[in-house]
Parts: C-alpha cells; sequence; structure tokens
C-alpha cells in the first residue's frame, strides 16, 4: 500500500472517529461537567468546558487515530527479518496544515474565552473595578455580600441588611449577587462550587465576583489557597434558597447577631491595615 | 571464614541494623499521636478544665509560646494536651481559666458568644458581649458555631502568671459555658485572637501547631 493510501485511511477513520465522539462529548458528556448548573454562571462555564472539549476532540482522536493505524498497519509482520524502515523525510504539507489547523484552533479559544468572561465574568474574581458586569435578573441592583476570609473561617457581611456578619450564607434564588472577597490576614481563595465562583481573598484588597443564583440549592464552599494549619477545615456549606425565606433568615441573623455587629467597624470594602496593628 | 565472607557478613549485619532503625523510626512516628484529656464525669455531666496562658512551661521545646493547658480538678495538675475527648450528643461543660493579657480581635464579630446551651459566665457574671479589644483568646468550635471569646488579664495585676503552670491565686478570669457535643467524630478547635507573639500578623508559632493554641475535640 503506498503512502497515499495510509494518508487516506487515516483521514477517513479519523473523520468516522470525530463524527461519532464528538456528538457523544457534545450531548453526553457535557451537560455533567463541573461545576454543573446551580448558577448561571455556573452554567456557562459548563457550556465552556463543553466547547473546550469538544474542540479537542478531533485533535486528541487525530493523534489516537494515527497511533491505532500505525500499530496495525506498520508492524512487523515477520519479525524474523528485521530490517530498519525507510529513512523519515519532512512533509512541508502536513506540517503547514497542522500549523494552521492549531493556530486557527487555538485563535478561537482564545477570542471565546475572552467574548465569555467579558459577558459576566463566568464568576470569577475580578479585582476591585470589575468590568464585566452582568445584568440583574429583572433589573435592578445586586445584593452585595462581603466574604471575609481570615485563618481559618469564612464570615460574610450583609452591608444592605445594617451591616451584620455571619458565619452562615445564604442567598436568595434569581439573584444577582456582588461578592466582595477580601481576607484579614494571608491569601485565601473564596470558592463556591456549585455556584461556579472562585476569588482570592487578599488582605487589603476587595476582590469583587458576580453570580447570578437559579433555583434552591446546597452549596459548598472551600478555602483554595493553601492558608495555614487548619486550610483543610477551612470550608462550609451555603443555601441558595426562595427570596422569602431569605428574608426570614437574613431578619433572624440581624436578631442573632445584633450585640456582636454593634461592636463591628463600619462597613468597608476592606479591614486592613488596622486589624494588622492589633495582631503580633 | 575467609576475609571477603567476613565483609559480607558484616555489611549484611550492618544493612539489617539500619533497616530496623529506619522501621522503628517509621514505627514510632506513625504510632506517636499526641495525647488526650477525657472530660471528667461530675453529677451534672462531663466537666472540662482548661487554662490559658502567656507561655508554656519552662520544659517545653518552645517555652515563649502562648498555649492552652488542661487542667486536672482534682489535683490541679496542668497538662500540655490540646485534644479533648468527649462524649458524642451531651452536654458539657467548660471551665477556661484566662492568665494571659490582652491581644484583641482581629474580627469584632468574634466578641459574641455563640453555640452555646445557657449563658456564658465570665467570673460568674454572664456575658452577652466583651469589648472586642478585650481578649486574649477565643476557644471555637467553628464546625459546630461555638465561639467564646475570653477576656484577658489585666496587664497592671501585680500577680500576673506568665509562665504554666499557674495557680488560682494569680491574675486570671474565669470563664465557664456549657455546649452540646455533635455526633461521633474528630473536630478541630482553636483559638481566632492574632495571638502568636512575635510572628508576621501574630498567626505563626503556636497559632500553626497542633497542641498550643488549636487542636481537636475527639467525640466518642
Amino acid at each position: 500500500m503506498d503512502e497515499t493510501h495510509h494518508f487516506r485511511n487515516v483521514v477517513l477513520l479519523w473523520l468516522l472517529a470525530t463524527v461519532i465522539v464528538t456528538p457523544i462529548v457534545v450531548f453526553v458528556i457535557g451537560p455533567g461537567l463541573p461545576p454543573g448548573n446551580g448558577s448561571v454562571e455556573a452554567s456557562g462555564q459548563v457550556t465552556d468546558n463543553t466547547v473546550l472539549l469538544a474542540t479537542a476532540t478531533p485533535v486528541a482522536l487525530a493523534v489516537l487515530v494515527y497511533m491505532a493505524y500505525a500499530l496495525v498497519a506498520f508492524r512487523e509482520r515477520t519479525p524474523e527479518v528485521v530490517v530498519d524502515g525507510p529513512g523519515i523525510r519532512g512533509n512541508a504539507s502536513v506540517q503547514f496544515w497542522w500549523l494552521v489547523v492549531t493556530t486557527v484552533l487555538v485563535l478561537f479559544l482564545a477570542g471565546y474565552g475572552t467574548v465569555r468572561l467579558l459577558a459576566d465574568g463566568s464568576g470569577g474574581g475580578q479585582g476591585p473595578n470589575p468590568i464585566a458586569i452582568p445584568s440583574a435578573p429583572g433589573g435592578g441592583k445586586p445584593l452585595v455580600v462581603q466574604v471575609i476570609a481570615q485563618q481559618w473561617q469564612f464570615n460574610y457581611r450583609f452591608p444592605g441588611y445594617s451591616g451584620v456578619e455571619t458565619r452562615a450564607i445564604e442567598l436568595p434564588e434569581n439573584t444577582l449577587v456582588k461578592f466582595n472577597v477580601t481576607s484579614l490576614d494571608v491569601i485565601h481563595s473564596f470558592w463556591a462550587y456549585e455556584l461556579g465562583v472562585k476569588a482570592d481573598a487578599n488582605p487589603g484588597v476587595n476582590n469583587v465576583a458576580y453570580v447570578t443564583t437559579k433555583g434552591p440549592l446546597t452549596f459548598h464552599v472551600r478555602c483554595a489557597e493553601l492558608c495555614g494549619l487548619w486550610h483543610g477545615y477551612m470550608f462550609n456549606q451555603g443555601k441558595v434558597v426562595p427570596k422569602a425565606q431569605f428574608a426570614l433568615w437574613i431578619a433572624q441573623q440581624q436578631q442573632q447577631f445584633a450585640p456582636a455587629t454593634k461592636n463591628l467597624p463600619p462597613y468597608s470594602k476592606t479591614y486592613f491595615p488596622a486589624p494588622l496593628r492589633r495582631g503580633g | 571464614m575467609s576475609g571477603s565472607a567476613k565483609r559480607a557478613l558484616g555489611a549484611t549485619v550492618v544493612a539489617l541494623i539500619v533497616c530496623v532503625a529506619i522501621a522503628l523510626y517509621i514505627g514510632l512516628y506513625l504510632v506517636n499521636v499526641p495525647g488526650s484529656v477525657a472530660a471528667v464525669q461530675t453529677v451534672s455531666g462531663p466537666q472540662l478544665y482548661l487554662a490559658t496562658v502567656a507561655t508554656a512551661e519552662q520544659s517545653d521545646p518552645h517555652n515563649t509560646w502562648v498555649s492552652y493547658y488542661a487542667v486536672d480538678a482534682n489535683s490541679g495538675d496542668w497538662r500540655h494536651d490540646t485534644t479533648y475527648e468527649l462524649p458524642a450528643n451531651t452536654l458539657v461543660h467548660v471551665t477556661i481559666y484566662q492568665y494571659d493579657t490582652s491581644t484583641g480581635l482581629r474580627n469584632p464579630f468574634f466578641s459574641q458568644p455563640t453555640g452555646t446551651v445557657g449563658p456564658v459566665l465570665i467570673d460568674g457574671k454572664p456575658v452577652q458581649v466583651v469589648d472586642p479589644t478585650t481578649p486574649a483568646h477565643t476557644f471555637a468550635i467553628p464546625q459546630i458555631g461555638l465561639s467564646i471569646p475570653l477576656e484577658g488579664a489585666a496587664s497592671t495585676a501585680k500577680n500576673l502568671c506568665t509562665q504554666a503552670p499557674c495557680s488560682l491565686s494569680q491574675a486570671h478570669h474565669t470563664v465557664s459555658f456549657t455546649f452540646r457535643t455533635p455526633g461521633k467524630g474528630l473536630y478541630r478547635w482553636q483559638c481566632f485572637v492574632p495571638c502568636g507573639a512575635g510572628f508576621i500578623q501574630g498567626n505563626g508559632g503556636p497559632m500553626q501547631t497542633v497542641g498550643y493554641m488549636g487542636g481537636f475535640i475527639k467525640v466518642v
């Protein structure tokens, strides 16, 4: 069999594998990709992960199909007569198209990622001056929740509710939430997995992340930045609840933590370096 | 026995000794778990006595570090253990003798005691909240929402205890409270005051080492 036939065979096999596997990736594997559909941003991340995987699938299949084909077609059938194969020559056409195709793919992914990030921030921390601000469902202002990280616990402050600080977090459903993430000591990372939110908590910095909640949900919060002895214990659970239930919960928190609230400093986007002066 | 046989035997013996030593080292490391202190059984239920002091005892490897201790209610002896064994789903009474002076809370949120059953008493008086500049330490089990601020002894007191063990005749506050233990498991507890003096932001040294300002609640 000459080289042209080998090339044609590999291409046909690759096309067949791509036609079969790519829809499986998009329609079967894709919907189950992390982080799930707990928020608008999390759903967007599922879509992004599906696009990435679907784009990478034909490339991976090209490698795998060629490898499998080579194992079968180019194996030595008479091992007692081992002779060296023909010398490897470059193929300018293959190299050219390989470069063109992979360059187009990478540029497409870069453009796609940039557009998606600019659309709503994709749940990531955007620093103190965010530029990708999603619109709130039904208009209106976002619910501001300050995430205060310290060794080794996350606390949450609600400036719209008399500045009450809580150790638990509940959020109303179908609401745009603006997380102002900061730290009182070292670098932590606020990772609300099912919500698709991940934002570093830096001392003296307000790192803003947006999320638009969907229906009722229990989500897990973990610190995603190694922060010391009890880093592994720095986690808690949060809930997305109906709006009426959130109103009851926040009122209860205001009542329960009223004594501590009186002791809190005025709401600020950072609490640094004043707390530092008391340390050590 | 020939010379080469003797050398081979010697090498074998040395290799065996080295292997045994390595096995012993690893084995002892694996079985070397921190000691634990069980609550004392009283007519009103399990009772845990603890103490905090500015520096551990002179013989401690870190005798300049602030530390928690367990106190034997009968003998008054202090034990340098921070793993406490408590029965599950039970009301446990805790008394903490607080000998250290104030550092202040980094986050004033912790000035309000939470997670207790009944009031928190400081020197016999119930408190709802403390001045956030006065705590020397806190005793907190975040997983169950327990957080108790421990007010510091007056720095002007003449009989301050600066090194463990201390006596009740020395300046201190007595903080007592009751909480319900959760189900069986291992829960961490910690101090939320940046009290590691001499370390960056006060959160190094004793704050980062089990056995000083943090440990475990072993619920059995």
